[in-house]
Parts: C-alpha cells; structure tokens; sequence
C-alpha cells in the first residue's frame, strides 16, 4: 500500500506518451491500446490497494503516504500561534478514497474502451490528443481521490477542470465548444476563488492542511449549533467550490453547456466522476462539515433545490444528451442532500451507483447518436428498440436504476437519501420525493421518445448515410429526406463529426440506424451488469441486508456525529423505513407509468400542456433564463467596466503623463524665449555695448610706438599715484 | 578553476560584455558570424552562472561568492559583488533568459544586427550587475546603465511607435530613478552621522535604525524609483507601450527581468532598510497594488492587440507580487519572490509566443487570428501550458506563488487576500478569451491557412522554460530552500514578530552532515557553516574602505 501513489501516475505516463509521441506519430489501435492499458493497470493497482486495506481491521483502514515535501516549512502566524505553512506530496487511502478509486478506475476503463470505437471519426491525430487528454484526466482524477491533505486535493480539483476544459472544446473548430470549455473553467474558477479562501481559512485556523490534523482539530472544537463561526466560516467556502466543480445553483450553468464535449468525455467527466467531486470533497471532510450545523442546512437546500430544478428543466428539453445533464445536475443534488443530512455514506453511495448507471445512460446515449449520425433530437427519433436492442436494454436497466425501482442499485442509493431525509427534515424530504417523481417521469419521456412509437428518424434513403449528411451539411443544405430538415443541415450541431463526405462509397448507404461495435456495446454490457450488482452492496438492513457500503465507509467519516448517531436517532421502526420505501418505490413506478402514459398513448398532450402553461413551458424551456441573466449582469458587467478602464488608462492616466510631458515641452518653450529674448538679449547688450565702446577706444590704436609708450607712462604713473598716495 | 572560484560574480558579470566587445570586431556584414558569436556567449553566460546553483549553500553565510575592490575611494564607493538566495535566483534567471532571447532573435532581426547583439549582450550584464551589486553607487550604475541599451532596442527594432515609446520608457524611469538617487544618497548621509564612514555598502545600510521620519522620506524617494519599475499602478503606463512597441526579445528581457529590479529594490533596500517606513506605508502599497491587479486584469480583458494583452497581464501579476511582498509574512514574500520568477517564465513565454506569430504573420491583432490551433499544433500546446502557468493551475509554477502570496497575505489581512484572489477569475478570463480567440475557431483569415509551425530553434526557446514551469511546480523545494534565509533575514529586520521563528527553521533545516569541501575554494567562502547560524546574525562586517 505504500505504492498507492503510482495509481495516479500510471495514466499520467499514458498521457505523457499519447501526448508527445502518439498525436504525431501513433495509429489509432496504438493510442487506444496504449490509453486503455494505462487505465486497466491503474485499475489493477487500485483493486489490489482495495483488497489490502479490506484486509485490514475496520479502524486500521487508513494509510497515509508521504511522498515527498511540496512547500517546505515555512513560519506563518495562524490564528493560535505562529505555525508553519508546509505542504507535502501525501497520499492518503481509506475506504472513502478505496472506493473513489474503483469507480474512477472502473468505470474509467470501460468509458476508455468504449472511446476506442466512438472515435473512429477523427482523425488519427485527434484520436491520439483524445485520449492523451482522457488519460490526463484519469491522472488528475486520482490524485484528488488519493490527496492526503487539501492543496493536493486542490490540484486534482484544478487539473480535472483543465482536461473538462479541453475536453469540452475538443473540437475547438466549433465556436459553441470552444465557449463551453471557456465557460466552464470560469464558472469552476468563481467556485475556486471561494475555495482557495476556504484553504487560506483552514490554514489560519488549524495550522496544517492535512486532513488528518485537520480532522482532529476539529473534533476538539464544539459544534458550532448556534451562529456562524470559523468552522461555518470555512464550510460555505469550501461548499462554494464544491458548489461549482457539482454545478449546483447557482454555479450549475456550465454543465449543459459542457454536453458539447465528446460523449465518452461526457460520460466520464460529466456525469460519473469529476462532478462529483464536489461531493466527494465534502464527504472528505465530513467531520468540518458535521460541526457546522447551520452550513449542513444549506448544504441540504442548495441540494434539493438544485435537484429539483434541474429535473424540471430535463422534463422539457429535446437534445437527448441535455436531459442526461440535467439529470446529472439533479442527480449530484440529491447527492448534496444527502450530505446536508449528515448522511455521508448515502451520498458516497448514491455518488458509486451514479456513477454506473449514469455512464451507462450517458454511454447508451452516445451510441444512438452514433447510429442516428449525430442526430440529437429526441423528436426525431423513436422506435430505436428495434435497430438496437443492446442499446436498449441497457439503457432501460439504467432508467429504471436512476428512478429508482427496486432492486436495482439506484434504487437503494436514492432510497437511503430519502430515508435520511425524512429523519432529518420532512420538507426536504417532500420535495426530494417529488423529484423523484419528476426523474421517473424525465427519464421515460426520454426512453420513450428514443425507443418506443415509430420512428421519426430518416428512412433508409442513401441520402441519409453519414457521408451525406455531411455533404448536406458542408454546403448548408437542406434536404427534405434526411435528418436534417427539421433545421439547418448545420454540421457543428452535431455530436458526431464526420470524415471528409464520400459519396462513392456505397457502404454509406446504410438503412437506418443500427448497433454499433462490439467496443461500444461491450461496455454498456459490463456497467449494466455493475448498475444491477453494485447495489446490493448497499442493501439496508430493513430489508435484510448488511448495508455493506455503509459499514466499509464509516470509518472515513469518524468523529461526525451524524454518522456516530446516525443509528441511535435514526431509529425509525423498521415498518416506516419499509413503508418509506415502498412509498418511492409507488412514486417511480407513477412517473413511469405517467411518462409512458402522456408521451406514448397521448403524443399531442405535451404540447396541448405547452400551450397551455405557456409561460411556464418557455420559462423551463430557456432553463429559468439564469444564463441569459447572468449574461446581462455579471459577463456584460466586467466587460464594460473592462472597457471603461482601458478608455481611462488611455485618456487618464496616461493622460497625466501627456499632460506631464506637454507641461515640460511648455516650461523648455518658455524657458527657450525667455533665453532667446531675456538672456540673449542682455548678452547682446554686452556685445553691442562693448562694440560701442571700442568704437571710441579703437581710435587710441594708432600703431604708433610712441603713443603706446606715452599711454604706459602715463598708466604707470597713474597707478603708482594711486598706489602711494591713497593708502 | 581557483580564478573562477573567487571572482565566479565578475566572471558571470561580465561574460556578455566580454560578447559585446569581441562583436566590435567583426564585420557588419558578416551577420550569421555575428549570430553565432553572440549565441555562444548567451550560452557561456548561463554555463558560468550554474555554479551558483550548486555551490550555493542555502544556510552558510548571508553574502557569498563576495568580491570586493576600492573603486572610489575618495567616497567611499567600492566593486563590492555578492549574492543571497534571491539574487542568485534572480542572476540565473537572467542569464537563463538572456540567452533565450538571444536565440529567439535569429531571424527576427535583419537589419543592423551586429548593434542589437551588442545591445542585448550589454543589457545582459546590466541587470546581472544590478542584481549582484552590494555596493548602493555600483548598484545605481548598472540600474543606469541597463536602460540606455533598452533605449536603442526598443527605439530601432522597436514596431508601432518606437521612438515614442523608448523615450517614453526611458524618460519615465529615468525619473523616477534621480528621485531613488537622491534617496540612496540620503542613506549614504545616514550612515556616516550613525558610523562616521563614508560608504555605499549595502549590507552596511541594512543594520542601520534610521529616525522614523527620515526612513518616511527615504521610502517615498526610493518607492518612486522602484514603483516605476514595478510597475504599480498608476506608473504603468510606460509599460504597454513599451512591451508593445519592443522587438520579441526586447520585450522578453523587459518583462522577464527588468521588471523585477523594482521589486528587488523593494526587498533589498527599502523592507530592512526602512522597516517602519515599510509598516507606515503598508495599505499605500497594498492598495495600489490590488487596484493594479483588478485593474490590470480588466484592462487585458478590453484589448484588441495580443501583445498590449500580455503587457497589461504584467501590471495585474506584478501587483500580485508587491502585495504578497508587502504582507510582510515570511510566506508572502517567498511567494513573493517565487511569483517574479514564474512571471518571467510564463510572461517571457507569452510574449515569445506573440512574437514567433508576428515573424510570421506581421501582426498582433488578435482579430486576425483564429483557429491557429490547427496549423501550429506545437505552438498551441506550449500557449496552452503558459496559459495555465499564467492562471495559476496547481502543479505548474504560478500557482506556487499565488498560493504563497495570498496565504501569507490571508493570515494578516483577510479582506485584501479574499479580493485579490478575485484575480485569479479575471486572469483566467483574459487569458482564456485569449487562447479561444486565437488558437480555436475556424480558420478564417487564408492569410493563417500556411502559418509554419515551430522549428527546432523556436522550440528550444520553449524548453527550458516548459521544463522550468512544471519543475517549480511539482518540486519547488529546491528554490524555497536557497529563498529560506535570506527571506528571513528581511523579515527579521521588518516583522520582528517572526524572530523565534525563522530562528527555529534555520535551526531545523536540512543541511549535509558534513560540509561540502569544494576543492581550491578559499576556506570560508564557500563552505557550509554551521546550519544554527542565527537568523538575524548580523553579516560579516568587510573591511572598511575610504576615509
């Protein structure tokens, strides 16, 4: 377990040789090969530091590693005494990061493999940058998960952001991606400002920024239940970041954006690992957390509130892959309920199981708009069942985890949160019921209008084939046959780029959509099979579980007394929990049912609804117009001040020094006439006077030796009358 | 090698000088001779310099590698070199950059090349001479001396406005710098009423407790010298022109060290010269330097020109560093310190990058760019790995420094440190806006279409500073451990509070069970002294020149 650390630099060697050798020079097999094996022996390392540390006793089950001294002591005042500021290289494994790691790892790999094949449209120096930046990622990832203390911690957070950065505009020909990247790493950076202060915070307050230390600090100060102290302080801080790298409100705006990423980038970034990380660093320092009742409170509120609007954006959208956004948004939301409740466990839960089902869907998702030639438009699909059943059958097992039915692993996960919820607050507990409600309802509109009904796509005219589309497209044509009549035939709309259009190749002309390769449904296969497994690790003891997870993990969150009394308030009878769960269990399956209901059956519904609740369809439909608001005030805001200030620098301050410099030329002008008029003037006085002068002496010059003679005599004489007489 | 050993300073001084000279006799139209020559003598530079590195012992003696020789007597003015961790960093750092701007300018100047390699290789030992002065007069001779070269680099290779802008440049600091004379000279006048020696040392002024009120003055006089410099807001306007209107590696050595003399001033004479001063004019500075940083950064965001771009994100980076300086912590100002080395490495990367376009495309506006990404993939990537440096991603240099900065800054002054952190925001913005605005997109301009990526000559004008980013990044030990003690040395003499301390690290620093025997070195120059040499020990006393 001292070896934990080559986790993480395993993918980084990967990146390294994908980056500087494999754009320029590797196939396609090599880098994917190359990137994938990274993975894979990352994943062999971790499932072999897990083992280690199962074998371990339950309170045992941490290993910190100190690699090597970051920032070397250095004295710096805190708010006790004058401490050092040091910061090491430290890795640390508990069941929290064991867990982390499988599911990054894990899922990772297969998001990995299932990007071999769904990239194949790119170019081969693309594909190689792909997966450098794929692999980057894993690397930063990792170094999150395993960070011993919060500035490691940080450089994962900031890393992950940089490869969601370029992975989001990787195709950065596309104006809308380029944006999207851009605006994620800012959105992500006014959470990180919060957070950095978080850190300055923690350090003032603890002297050291391990985890470890910090954790016992921490545990010898009371529970700040009434008011807003340090500790509070340094939550909303930190929760501020997390708020931004989880996209919760109000910093949730980039992650539907983000959706212009590739989609195994989206998968793995956007929907299973680095959003949650958020969550993942609350859950780490759940002890800080657990002493700021009041920041846990609005932990829980941004939580649900975030859930809920993000599920009421996802029930309106059209672009299959933004309701999957959405849904994520929603997903991390009940994730940070969880954590508001004191439920860490529940939420690091819900965070595994969302992972698997969420890549799944998000893998699924990628895989019929790879046969619907990047079409993503849900109204233009329908009946899919058919073409793809692999397709669909795992990506039903993935709706149904995600709403909740039993015994899939969402099911247990979200059931836990709500469970907790109840405990804790009935209010939040409501509205999480409801939005359970609405993911039902979300998800089956979504598989309902991708699989079900008939299909609406392009029929099996050649001129839908790939290559025609892209032909269309790169002469911004329409075509009343194909895909795109419903708009522009605008290729930077869609997710899937093609090749250079190639009419002659007859194997283009393919009827209709069909199941990919063996790479992209092998993955969907193997998370399916870990979306239905991975729960039952989790299954209460109301049901007749172990609650395995939960009794694997709590060791992490030691010294939190929500977890430590967790089991002695949380003494709901076992008839409640059961009946709690039976109630979410009737909740989804009402979802469900509505969603096949208005969306099958009743088609013109949803639109006779839209009609009606005009305001509120459109209202939804623009997504509360947050971006539109934020764009008015805080993007047009900085730039006009940006403008003002540079028309000052100009005309003002720069001004001055014109001013200074006009100044002087004056003062040299004036100076120059009072020396051309005034000091010249009396020096020529001199001149012309002495040229009047001599004009009278010149007549003594006679050149006569006798006259010269007599003046000197008569000088002579002068001076010495002078010099005798008048002393 | 023993030559080498006692005067290692002068050698280093004076190396491209030595380059100047021996151009003076080669022909004018001889220019890939010229070219090569002073390559040559960039990379002796930096070879010479190396054994600063190594045979710098992070807790021996406050002053080493000194050399000292009677210059004006009747004065008292003395050649008196030495180093300390910050200058030594500070001459690798030039001599390093040096020879990367030599390099870059290989087929950017056509015309008159004989002179700007002359040039170049004078400024070069202008700043280093700058750097390793402990003599106060020697010390403003080469402050002098390096701004008449940068005269005549901006004024006639300079693009845009160039005579406008070096005189400019040149009036501007020269101003500022008879004020700083003048202040120089009134510590010369303190030190002989408090010693009654005529003098110029430096390490002399810097144990002297001058009155309250002088020290005010002093300060003001000497602010005004190295805030121009610095540049601090609102004398910065010098700046943008300058950069702009500069050749590639004009700019490089502007930016990447002439910037840092005004901050170096800042922490060798006026914090532990005038410590209560410094106290006395904290929220001046401080002020004045987060308005530059927010102001700096808006002010990058509104160009339209990528190099005006880069010089404004200069004001807004320099602010940071005069801040974390001025927290008077010995965390800020390492941070500090680690802060003006990462802005040479990024900045000077940045503006090298602008200028390989502009060599190639004649231009520096950013609307006639985009999609470069496509045709220079090369250039992209190293853009793209300065642009984080820039912003402060974690494991490359500029977050070290950041983080130091504002933490020092935090555990002191909470609101500033928390709206001077809300630069990292903007830097991200301009920067950022920045690379989609010329490296993504489409491209649009055909002019674009045939761009040549990077060769072999511009890519190793990358390579150390690539290597030297992610290198301070992950590993800064090294650089912290040289900064220790003379950092706190400065502190010491302004923040007393920190006395205990920084005598405790000192005492539990790593050192070498034995002293490193260097051979042929005179005993107690370079040898490890004991590592407990108290930190606020005063420094050797040199024997006393003049009357």
């Amino acid at each position: 377990m001292d070896y934990i650390w080559l986790i993480p630099l395993v993918p980084a060697a990967g990146a390294a040789l994908n980056g500087l050798l494999g754009i320029r020079w590797f196939g396609r097999a090599l880098a994917g090969a190359l990137a994938c094996a990274a993975v894979a022996v990352a994943l062999g390392l971790s499932i072999w530091a897990f083992v280690g540390l199962v074998a371990l006793p339950p309170d045992a089950r941490v290993h910190d590693v100190v690699l090597a001294a970051w920032i070397p002591a250095i004295p710096l005042e805190t708010a006790a005494d004058i401490g050092m500021f040091s910061v090491n290289w430290t890795a640390r494994l508990d069941p929290l990061a064991a867990i982390m790691l499988l599911v990054v790892t894990g899922v990772g790999f297969l998001i990995h493999v299932y990007a071999t094949a769904y990239m194949l449209d790119e170019p081969r120096g693309g594909y190689a940058r792909f997966f450098c930046y794929l692999n980057l990622f894993c690397f930063f990832m990792l170094v999150l998960v395993l960070a011993g203390n919060l500035l490691v911690l940080f450089v994962g957070w900031e890393g992950v952001g940089l490869c969601s950065y370029l992975l989001i505009g990787f195709w950065y020909e596309k104006n809308s991606a380029a944006d999207a990247g851009k605006k994620a790493f800012l959105v992500n950076r006014i959470g990180d400002w919060g957070f950095l202060l978080g850190i300055f915070l923690v350090f003032f307050t603890f002297g050291s920024l391990d985890f470890r230390e910090m954790a016992t600090a921490v545990a010898a100060m009371p529970r700040e239940r009434t008011g807003f102290g340090v500790l509070s302080a340094i939550c909303i801080l930190l929760f501020a970041g997390a708020a931004g790298k989880s996209a919760q409100i109000p910093l949730h705006i980039w992650l539907p954006d983000a959706m212009e990423g590739p989609m195994p980038a989206s998968a793995l970034i956007h929907a299973a690992t680095m959003v949650t990380a958020g969550v993942y660093m609350v859950a780490r320092n759940a002890v800080l957390f657990d002493h700021a009742p009041l920041v846990m409170q609005i932990v829980a509120v941004v939580g649900v509130l975030t859930a809920l609007m993000a599920a009421t954006i996802g029930l309106v959208q059209n672009d299959i892959k933004r309701v999957l956004a959405y849904s994520t948004v929603s997903q991390i939301g009940y994730m940070f309920l969880a954590t508001g409740v004191g439920a860490f466990t529940a939420a690091v839960f819900h965070l595994m199981t969302h992972a698997f089902f969420k890549a799944l869907l998000f893998l699924g998702c990628g895989s019929v708009i790879h046969a619907m030639a990047g079409q993503q438009d849900m109204q233009c699909m329908g009946g899919l069942r058919k073409y793809m059943p692999v397709t669909f059958s795992t990506m039903l097992i993935g709706a149904f985890a995600i709403a909740g039915i039993p015994p899939l692993s969402g099911f247990f996960s979200k059931d836990e949160i709500l469970y907790r919820a109840f405990i804790g607050n009935r209010i939040l507990w409501g509205i999480a019921t409801a939005t359970a409600l609405l993911t039902a309802l979300y998800m089956f509109r979504l598989m309902t209008l991708t699989f079900s009904g008939g299909y609406r796509g392009p029929q099996g005219s050649p001129l839908a084939s790939p290559a025609a589309v892209a032909e269309a497209a790169l002469h911004g044509a329409r075509h009343p046959h194909d895909a795109h009549a419903h708009g522009e035939a605008d290729r930077e709309n869609h997710e899937v780029t093609h090749g250079p259009a190639d009419l002659l190749r007859e194997d283009h002309a393919r009827p209709g959509p069909s199941e990919g390769s063996p790479a992209i449904t092998g993955p969907l296969m193997a998370l399916a099979v870990g979306v239905i497994v991975v729960g039952f690790f989790g299954m209460p003891e109301a049901l007749g579980g172990t609650n395995a997870i939960e009794r694997f993990l709590t060791p992490s969150f030691a010294g939190s007394a929500g977890v430590l009394t967790g089991h002695a308030d949380a003494a709901l009878s076992r008839v409640a929990a059961l009946g709690l769960m039976l109630c979410s269990t009737l909740v989804s399956v009402a979802g469900i049912l509505l969603a096949r209901h208005v969306y099958l059956r009743n088609p013109e519904w949803p639109r006779q609804l839209a009609a009606r609740w005009h305001g509120m369809y459109t209202f939804l439909l623009n997504k509360y117009y947050l971006d539109e608001l934020y764009s008015a005030t805080v993007v047009r805001g900085t730039i006009a001040a940006a403008r003002g200030l540079f028309a000052f620098d100009r005309r003002v301050v720069d001004g001055a020094v014109g001013a200074l410099r006009w100044l002087t030329l004056l003062a040299s002008w004036l100076s120059h006439m009072f020396d051309k008029h005034v000091l010249d003037g009396l020096v020529k006085l001199v001149g012309w006077t002495a040229g009047r002068a001599s004009f009278v002496v010149r007549r003594l010059q006679t050149g006569l030796v006798q006259n010269y003679a007599l003046v000197i005599v008569l000088g002579l004489f002068a001076f010495l009358t002078v010099f005798l007489f008048a002393r | 090698m023993t030559f080498l050993n006692h005067h290692l300073l002068s050698v280093i001084l004076f190396t491209p000088l030595a380059g100047a000279v021996v151009l003076l006799f080669v022909k004018r139209r001889q220019e890939e001779t010229i070219r090569w020559i002073a390559n040559a003598f960039g990379v002796a530079g930096f070879t010479v310099s190396i054994p600063l590195w190594f045979r710098f012992q992070p807790f021996g003696d406050p002053w080493q590698f000194v050399e000292r020789a009677e210059w004006i007597p009747s004065i008292g003015a003395a050649y008196f070199l030495g180093v300390d961790g910050l200058s030594a960093l500070l001459v690798l750092l030039t001599t390093l950059v040096g020879a990367i701007a030599i390099l870059s300018s290989w087929t950017a100047i056509t015309e008159r090349v004989k002179e700007y390699y002359i040039f170049l290789l004078l400024l070069q030992t202008g700043l280093i001479g700058a750097f390793v002065a402990l003599d106060t007069l020697l010390f403003f001779l080469f402050w002098e001396v390096m701004l008449v070269p940068m005269y005549f680099l901006i004024g006639m290779w300079g693009g845009g406005r160039p005579l406008y802008s070096a005189i400019k440049f040149f009036l501007y600091t020269f101003a500022g710098s008879v004020v700083m004379l003048l202040g120089i000279l009134a510590l010369y006048f303190v030190n002989h009423a408090a010693t009654g020696v005529y003098s110029f040392d430096l390490t002399q002024f810097q144990q002297l407790s001058v009155p309250f009120d002088v020290q005010k003055w002093i300060f003001l006089a000497l602010f005004l010298g190295f805030a121009v410099k610095v540049p601090i807001f609102p004398f910065h306007t010098w700046l943008p022109d300058a950069h702009t209107d500069a050749p590639t590696a004009g700019s490089v050595m502007l930016a990447a060290i002439m910037l840092k003399m005004g901050t170096y001033g800042f922490i060798r004479f006026s914090l532990p010269i005038l410590p209560d001063a410094t106290h006395y004019f904290v929220p001046l500075v401080a002020g004045l330097s987060i308005v530059g940083i927010i102001y700096g950064a808006l002010v990058a965001l509104a160009q339209s020109d990528w190099k005006r771009l880069v010089a404004y994100s200069s004001v807004s980076h320099m602010g940071l560093v005069m801040l974390g300086m001025f927290a008077l912590t010995p965390v800020g100002i390492t941070g500090s310190i680690v802060q003006q080395i990462n802005h040479a490495i990024s900045t000077g990367a940045l503006f090298l990058i602008v200028g390989i376009v502009y060599e190639r495309r004649q231009s520096n506006e950013i609307s006639e760019f985009g999609g470069l990404s496509k045709v220079m993939p090369v250039l992209a990537t190293v853009f793209l790995i300065m642009t984080m440096s820039s912003i402060g991603l974690p494991a490359l240099n500029g977050f070290i420094g950041e983080i130091l900065i504002l933490q020092g800054l935090y555990v002191v002054h909470k609101t500033w440190a928390a709206i001077a952190a809300s630069g990292i925001v903007l830097g991200a913005a301009y920067m950022l806006w920045l690379y989609q605005r010329t490296m993504f997109g489409k491209i649009d301009n055909p002019a674009n279409a045939a761009m040549k990526d990077l060769n072999a000559r511009e890519i190793a004008t990358f390579v150390p500073l690539v290597a030297l980013a992610v290198w301070i990044g992950i590993y800064p030990e090294p650089v912290l451990r040289r900064l220790q003690s003379s950092v706190g040395r400065v502190v010491v003499r302004v923040n007393s509070v920190y006395g205990p301390a920084i005598a405790k690290a000192e005492a539990a620093c790593n050192r070498p069970a034995a002293p490193v025997v260097i051979p042929g070195a005179p005993a107690g120059l370079m040898l490890t002294p004991p590592c407990e040499t108290p930190a606020g020990a005063p420094p050797p006393k040199p024997a006393q020149g003049g009357r």
